[in-house]
């Protein structure tokens, strides 16, 4: 039999109102993530990646009901008490978000807030050691004079920097899984490369999983062993980073791959999917994405189309060139 | 931050020179006969006192010379002579001041705690019967007066339920701790005896509830408002992914946040409170500066109008300092600018 993995999600679903005007933002969603890999999910804006996440860790918005399954090392998370979920969050697992000008408490120093997280899972540390170990962490992540800097405020710090504080946080107790959402998305090009090699070092250091969010793909290539694809709170397609670019399957993807800017040719105009993602809560019959779709046929309008897999790629399209499950 | 402050100490003396020249002014203004703002009406059959006056407060001098005379006599602590009760106004005032400030004090700690708590609460469970109902809370207490609330409030727990004690500082049966700061909590203490102590604090709470309550209204809306909009921040979020409990993360993270403006409405509370505790004294027949401030008012008083002017815009004065200065200490980016 396989191994359990180091964190896996089955078929997780988050939804929001009430009183009969449900409506999900997540809608089944299956992956998993093992030591010293790195899963890359990507999507469109509002298509319920950090949603999913946050949802999987016990994070969601107290309007939100989650369903479903979320395990980390076999311990389901979803219904978990939150007691043992906070020993598990910032502990086993660490979190990055999006936007680091705002992720850093601004009245606390930026030492505090590290020497926070490991202070919270280890009684026995003092706060001197505590401390101590944050200038490692900010030295870990590359920030120079870090002895200096820990009596700092994040105001004093660049985007950028703040990031790095942000991942020394989230490694502070050597977890087994980071998520990092959109790490880099509201950082410029050059920054954005560095957080990325932060990250990649660490994953390699620490044995780490790492499953990184990002709406693109590009910022994938290179660093993502396999990548899920989202669309309206499903997972589209799922493959191996080469096997994604090689054969992508679901037109959605071959969209995404299509609009990486590409820095060697100059291309006049960015290939863009057309359309919006549908509003939640009325989404098209059949399949979701059909009205967005260049290869739309009837078939896409009136029937969903089930998740094929085939030698661990899965996509779920009535067109994807994957034989039926049991063809292999 | 030290300039900052000692720029802030330097204007003081200025500051309080305006006060002055206001209440000089207002000596001057509200009657035709200046002497009558000095001398009452009785001793103005007397011409030994009627000449006594005219020669201390320079009153047969231009306007310009009275004003120096005036602002001279004041360095020298002297007020000028109270009508009512026959002695001079600075010892009346500074007699009475703590009491006042004791009462202020307590209420503006009853205030800030319950108005924090509530705002908190409310911004915590958003929506729900807990945020409705300490709002509802809030909501009496800045609109319903000072007066009514004291009175109920006097009414029931005093008079009907008789949980607390009726009005005054102390059990009129009491002897009273020898004074040194004039606080009655800390002249009990500092006589050693924990019981008198005990009825000081006991014969404080109504009158601070009242008094407070009024502020906490007033804290809570701005607190509850603050936190809102913090609890949305990412960085709560932050918290949460750290590993934090909810406590934590609401007051080590959120509340903290709020503390510049919070601090801020909290200092500024202090002038409602003093104008507040006119009435509350009146109701409580608390021995303050606001009950003296009242017969001086009823009496035509105004040696002991002025002073108690004078004093309470000092105090408040001083207050808004303590606050401006308690919101640079609590604001890292202003400290460091
Ligand atoms: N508290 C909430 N109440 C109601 N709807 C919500 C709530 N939080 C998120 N949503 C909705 O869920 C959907 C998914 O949001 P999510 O933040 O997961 O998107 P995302 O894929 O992370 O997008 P982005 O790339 O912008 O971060 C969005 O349509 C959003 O409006
Ligand atoms: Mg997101």
């Amino acid at each position: 039999m396989r191994q359990e993995p180091l964190f896996s999600v089955q078929d997780l679903r988050v939804s929001f109102g009430r009183h009969g005007h449900q409506f999900e933002a997540v809608r089944g969603i299956n992956l998993h993530v093992d030591h010293g890999e790195v899963l890359g999910i990507v999507g469109e804006s509002g298509s319920g990646k950090s949603v999913g996440m946050l949802a999987a860790l016990g994070l969601q918005a107290k309007t939100a009901q989650v369903r479903g399954s979320a395990k980390f090392r076999g311990r389901e998370l979803v219904g978990m008490p939150r007691r043992e979920l906070r020993t598990l969050r910032g502990s086993r697992i660490g979190m990055i978000f999006q936007d680091p000008l705002s992720s850093l408490n601004p009245v606390m120093t930026v030492g505090a807030q590290i020497a926070e997280t490991i202070l919270l899972h280890n009684s026995a540390v003092s706060k001197k050691a505590a401390l101590d170990r944050a200038v490692e962490l900010l030295a870990l992540v590359a920030i120079s004079q870090p002895d200096r800097r820990i009596h700092q405020f994040p105001h004093e710090f660049s985007g950028g920097m703040r990031q790095r504080v942000m991942i020394a946080m989230a490694v502070a107790n050597d977890p087994d899984l980071l998520i990092a959402d959109e790490p880099t998305t509201a950082l410029d090009v050059t920054v954005q490369a560095q957080i990325m090699d932060v990250l990649g070092d660490l994953k390699k250091r620490l044995n780490l999983g790492l499953i990184l969010i990002t709406h693109d793909l590009g910022v994938l290539a290179g660093h993502a062993d396999r990548v899920a694809v989202v669309y309206s709170g499903e997972v589209v397609e799922q493959a191996g980073i080469d096997d994604l670019f090689e054969r992508p399957s679901h037109p959605y993807t071959r969209g995404l791959i299509a609009s990486i800017p590409d820095m060697s040719e100059e291309k006049d105009r960015l290939f863009s999917i057309e359309g919006a993602p549908p509003p939640l809560g009325r989404l098209p019959g059949g399949c979701a994405f059909h009205p967005r779709c260049p290869q739309v046929q009837p078939i896409c309008r009136t029937a969903a189309p089930v998740l094929r897999t085939y030698e661990g790629h899965s996509a779920s399209c009535h067109f994807a060139d994957i034989p039926a499950e049991g063809a292999a | 931050m030290t300039r900052y402050i000692l720029r802030r100490l330097i204007a003081m003396p200025f500051l309080v020179l305006g006060i002055v020249t206001l209440a000089f002014l207002l000596t001057t203004v509200t009657k035709g006969d200046p002497l009558a703002a000095i001398v009452s009406d009785r001793q103005m059959n007397d011409p030994e006192a009627v000449a006594a006056a005219k020669a201390r407060w320079g009153l047969d001098r231009s306007l310009p010379e009275r004003y120096v005379i005036y602002v001279r006599n004041l360095l020298t602590g002297d007020m000028g002579t109270s009508f009512i009760t026959r002695r001079p106004v600075a010892q009346d005032v500074l007699f009475r001041l703590p009491a006042t400030m004791e009462l202020v004090i307590a209420a503006m700690l009853v205030g800030s705690t319950i108005g924090i708590a509530l705002g908190v609460l409310a911004a915590y469970f958003r929506n729900t019967p807990t945020d409705h109902l300490a709002r509802f809370f809030a909501l009496i207490g800045s609109s319903v007066p000072v007066f009514w609330l004291g009175l109920a409030l006097l009414y029931v727990f005093s008079v009907k339920l008789g949980i607390l004690p009726g009005p005054g500082r102390l059990d009129p049966r009491a002897a009273l701790p020898p004074r040194i700061t004039g606080f009655m909590t800390i002249d009990t203490l500092l006589a050693g005896n924990v019981k008198l102590f005990i009825d000081a604090v006991w014969h404080l709470i109504l009158p601070a509830f009242v008094l407070g309550w009024a502020v906490a209204g007033t804290i809570s809306r701005l607190v509850r408002a603050n936190m809102l909009e913090v609890l949305d921040r990412e960085f709560i979020l932050t918290a949460r992914s750290k590993g934090a409990g909810e406590f934590r993360v609401v007051i080590r993270h959120a509340l903290r946040n709020t503390l510049v403006p919070t601090l801020t409405v909290i200092g500024y509370s202090f002038a409602y409170l003093l104008t507040g505790a006119v009435l509350t004294e009146t109701i409580f027949s608390w021995p303050g500066m606001g009950s003296y401030a009242v017969d001086a008012a009823r009496g035509l008083d105004f040696p002991a109008i002025i002073g108690v002017t004078i004093v309470g815009g000092i105090v408040f004065l001083v207050t808004n300092l303590l606050t401006d200065v308690a919101y640079v200490i609590a604001n890292p980016r202003v400290r460091l600018g």
